[in-house]
């Protein structure tokens, strides 16, 4: 096959880090190619210096046989390459059709071709199997829509090579399914495609062949049909990693209790009826394709949303209306779901950060003041036990890494011996080996009593930690199924809103 | 290319040199101005430099007004950390000043009594001018810029009705001007036969004081939380309405502060020009001085350099004295450049 890109001994240094060390590669036209790696491993740089954003201090970018000029995006697109963003780059208030020309239009033209450009559009659309409409405000499209839009966006340019970076780090699991079919049956059409991942099932559902970068360097290339979930993830992390696993084990009393909780925002119902019970030394999981309330039964478990109806209680305490502050003194511990957004503030201190929820206790301040000392020496501790790396107590947290951060937060809920605990997709975003120690921690907390709510989109995450296991379709959830009994085909079912009513048939 | 790239750690040095980095570059562009003005732009700077710290008199001077710049600076520090964007200091700076000569001027008990009194009342009509559009706010999402900014001019009306009616001065031989305070609440001197008063040293102690509260209370770690990530500060536990209205009251009793002070140091009694701009100078001072508050204690002399040295420098050379106002706010410009080059570096 023909070759379309190399990316020949490309080195990039940032001050001492070596981002890329001499990484070579290549992609044959109508392949498909997985750059997988954690974290950190370089691949986002790569991709970066292929596409222009940053020039390489040594190495040489072809495409199409061409040699590109480094640090320049506009001759890569010009020659063929088209990139996806993870954080796409759309203009909300734009229109498809607007945000798909933007910036492909010279600016000295006083008339903009709309006809044409739509025209266009609909043609690319029509023949990759893309279906949008073009004039639908951007704002107003899903995640899997948008993404759709900044693909279209490539191809209108003439991109014969897509990159797409950690496309499906948005999507929920039937929506990443879906666009890996579409981006197969893309390469039919003539395009060669590279994706960034660090998921392994989907490299594995997806790719023709993997690359595997670490720490900067090209460790390894397979033939996906060649290799194993269990090798990739070797090379990917550079040792064998396993997951914890589940021991049985009594389960004690309810702890938190939710009856028939209904939660409105902004006028729409979004938790309807809801009930549930956790106890103690018990993972229960709460599974679902996101947007089907996850967000609200999180908000209501955090404290920031109250119930418009029912009841919450905490140890027969009800909760529903205290707010983040009381459900943290009723002893509950809540990891956010967007560690930046909510979790942490990134320009304060791990200490600061450490101790925010508990600046009021006499643990941590005395007469109004801070008591820093105490403060202090508490992280160092929650830095030993969790394994928190390069940081010490006064480090900005917005400099750690999502794993590092992730347990951070952990320690700061876990370390108050809290009965309950509410994992708000513990994992997003977070690669192999901080995947297994935030299991392990959640896994330990059970072993210590503490009720455990686990909302997530990972299946095989909510499988492997859980002890039962609800779905959430529109705000509604079903009854409890044993996580032993639950096979794929049950979930998926499950989580399509296919199970047993018993209440009401409506 | 030229790229942004966020700094993962703001150097030292580079927190020092920002603004006198951009004092410098504010004062290179005025240079243009006093050129064209038919004046040497050195001479100007060694005349307004020789007005503020020539003689004994003026460096006196230049601390006198300093002195409600830094509570005014200290204010929109404050404020500024919670994104609580007061630009209401004039107007708090107002209130503060008319009910310290309201009460002072029959207030019948001795100074070390009267005085913390006064201060105290100063103190309450800013805090209570800010406590409403900090309610706004959280009540109704009602942009604070927008209410503190307009209430400036709605308390300068009042104060101008006040002193033309009920609190006229009969002594005043027509000159628009309120009663002064009784004579037992003028500040004592501080360096004798000169303006400066006491008042400084509250200033200097008001700036440790927001220094303590800001750095090692609770109330200033969780208002420090809110003001850089509200949803995180929120989702651990601090409440923001809380959080805000404290800041309100905090930064505008710092205001108020400065023209109770003003009117027992310096005026005696309230007129609608005691105030060259102290409320709006004051977010100049805040910002040169990157919000912090020994930073505003020095930034707040620069800035009343400016102002006094400008008044020399006009007599001196016959450039309108104007050009002080243009130098501040070309500061604010310059230092607003400065900081984005403290977080961000240029990438090729």
């Amino acid at each position: 096959m023909t070759k379309v890109l190399e990316l020949i001994g490309i080195t990039k240094r940032f001050g001492t880090l070596t981002a890329n060390d001499d990484v070579t590669l290549t992609l044959a036209e109508g392949e498909i190619l997985a750059l997988l790696g954690e974290n950190g491993a370089g691949k986002t740089t790569l991709m970066n210096i292929l596409f222009g954003h940053y020039a390489a201090d040594e190495g040489s970018v072809r495409v199409f046989g061409q040699e590109l000029p480094p640090g320049l995006p506009r001759a890569t697109i010009e020659v063929g390459v088209g990139m996806v963003h993870q954080h796409f780059t759309l203009a909300g208030n734009l229109t498809v059709l607007e945000n798909v020309m933007l910036g492909s239009e010279p600016l000295t033209r006083a008339r903009s071709a709309r006809g044409e450009a739509r025209k266009k559009l609909l043609q690319i659309a029509d023949r990759f199997g893309l279906p949008v409409n073009p004039e639908a405000k951007v704002r107003s499209l899903s995640v899997g829509e948008r993404q759709r839009v900044e693909i279209l966006k490539a191809l209108y340019r003439d991109a014969r090579i897509l990159i797409l970076d950690e496309p499906t780090a948005v999507l929920a699991r039937p929506e990443a399914m879906r666009l890996f079919e579409t981006l197969r049956d893309m390469t039919k059409e003539g395009l060669s495609l590279i994706f960034i991942s660090h998921k392994l099932h989907e490299v594995m559902a997806a790719s023709d062949r993997v690359a595997v970068l670490r720490g900067g360097k090209m460790v390894a290339e397979r033939k996906t049909s060649e290799t194993t979930p269990g090798e990739l993830a070797e090379l990917m992390v550079g040792r064998k990693v396993e997951r914890p696993v589940r021991q049985d084990h009594e389960i004690g009393a309810p702890v938190l209790i939710a009856s028939d909780v209904r939660v409105e925002e902004d006028g729409e119902l979004r938790l309807d009826d809801v009930s549930f019970a956790v106890h103690a030394g018990e993972i229960l999981g709460i599974v679902g394709v996101s947007g089907n309330g996850q967000s609200s039964l999180g908000g209501l478990l955090s404290g920031l949303i109250h119930p418009n109806a029912g009841q919450l209680t905490l140890l027969n305490e009800d909760i529903g209306h205290l707010g983040p502050r009381g459900m943290i003194r009723a002893g509950a511990g809540r990891v956010p779901e967007d560690r930046h957004a909510e979790g942490v503030v990134g320009e304060l201190s791990l200490w600061e950060n450490a101790v925010l929820e508990r600046l009021r206790t006499p643990e941590f301040s005395h007469r109004g003041f801070v008591r820093q000392r105490a403060a202090r020496d508490y992280t160092a501790g929650l830095i030993e036990r969790f394994d928190i790396r390069g940081a010490s107590p006064d480090t900005r947290t917005r400099l750690l890494s999502g794993g590092n951060m992730q347990k951070l937060i952990l320690g700061r809920v876990l370390t108050n011996g809290p009965r309950f605990v509410l994992a708000n997709q513990p994992t997003r975003g977070l690669d192999e080996g901080a995947i297994a120690s935030v299991h392990a921690e959640l896994l330990a907390a059970r072993s210590e009593g503490a009720a455990i709510l686990l909302i997530s989109e990972e299946l095989e995450e909510a499988v492997a930690l859980s002890d039962r296991v609800q779905a959430i379709v529109k705000g509604r959830l079903s009854e409890p199924i044993s996580a032993d009994d639950a096979d794929p085909q049950r979930l998926g079912l499950m989580m399509a809103g296919v199970w047993k009513e018993d209440d009401d048939a409506a | 290319m030229m790229r942004l790239e966020r700094r993962t750690h703001v150097p030292l040095h580079l927190v020092a040199i920002a603004p006198l980095a951009a004092i410098f570059i504010a004062l290179l562009l005025a240079a243009g101005l006093i050129a064209a003005a038919g004046v040497s732009p050195l001479t100007a700077y060694g005349e307004m430099l020789n007005g503020a710290f020539g003689s004994r008199l003026s460096i006196a001077e230049m601390l006198t007004r300093a002195t409600p710049l830094i509570f005014t600076g200290l204010a929109a520090a404050v404020a500024f950390r919670a994104r609580l964007w007061n630009i209401g200091g004039e107007g708090q700076f107002f209130v503060g000043a008319l009910i310290t000569a309201w009460i002072g001027h029959s207030l019948g008990v001795p100074g070390w009594i009267g005085i913390p009194i006064l201060m105290l009342a100063g103190m309450a009509a800013g805090a209570a001018l800010l406590a409403g559009p900090a309610f706004l706010r959280l009540r109704f999402g009602v942009d604070e810029v927008v209410t503190t900014l307009l209430l400036n001019f709605i308390v300068i009306l009042f104060v101008g009705l006040m002193i033309e009616g009920p609190m006229r001065d009969p002594l005043a031989f027509g000159w628009p001007s309120s009663v002064p305070v009784d004579g037992e609440y003028h500040l004592p001197d501080l360096i004798p036969r000169t303006r400066l008063h006491i008042g400084l040293l509250v200033a200097i102690a008001a700036a440790g004081a927001v220094w303590l509260i800001l750095a090692r209370t609770v109330f200033g770690a969780e208002t420090r939380a809110a003001g850089l990530n509200a949803s995180a500060a929120a989702f651990a536990g601090v409440s923001l309405p809380q959080t805000i209205m404290g800041v309100a009251l905090l930064s505008g009793a710092l205001a108020g502060l400065a023209g109770s002070v003003e009117v027992m140091g310096v005026t005696a009694g309230v007129t609608t020009t005691m105030s060259p701009g102290f409320g709006y100078a004051g977010i100049v001072v805040a910002m040169l001085a990157a919000l912090h508050p020994a930073g505003v204690v020095a930034a707040a002399v620069f800035v009343a350099t400016v102002f006094v040295g400008a008044d020399a420098m006009s007599r001196a050379t016959g450039v309108p004295s104007f050009i002080a106002d243009v130098i501040v706010a070309l500061c604010l410009l310059t230092m607003i450049v400065a900081l984005l080059f403290t977080t961000y570096r240029m990438r090729r």
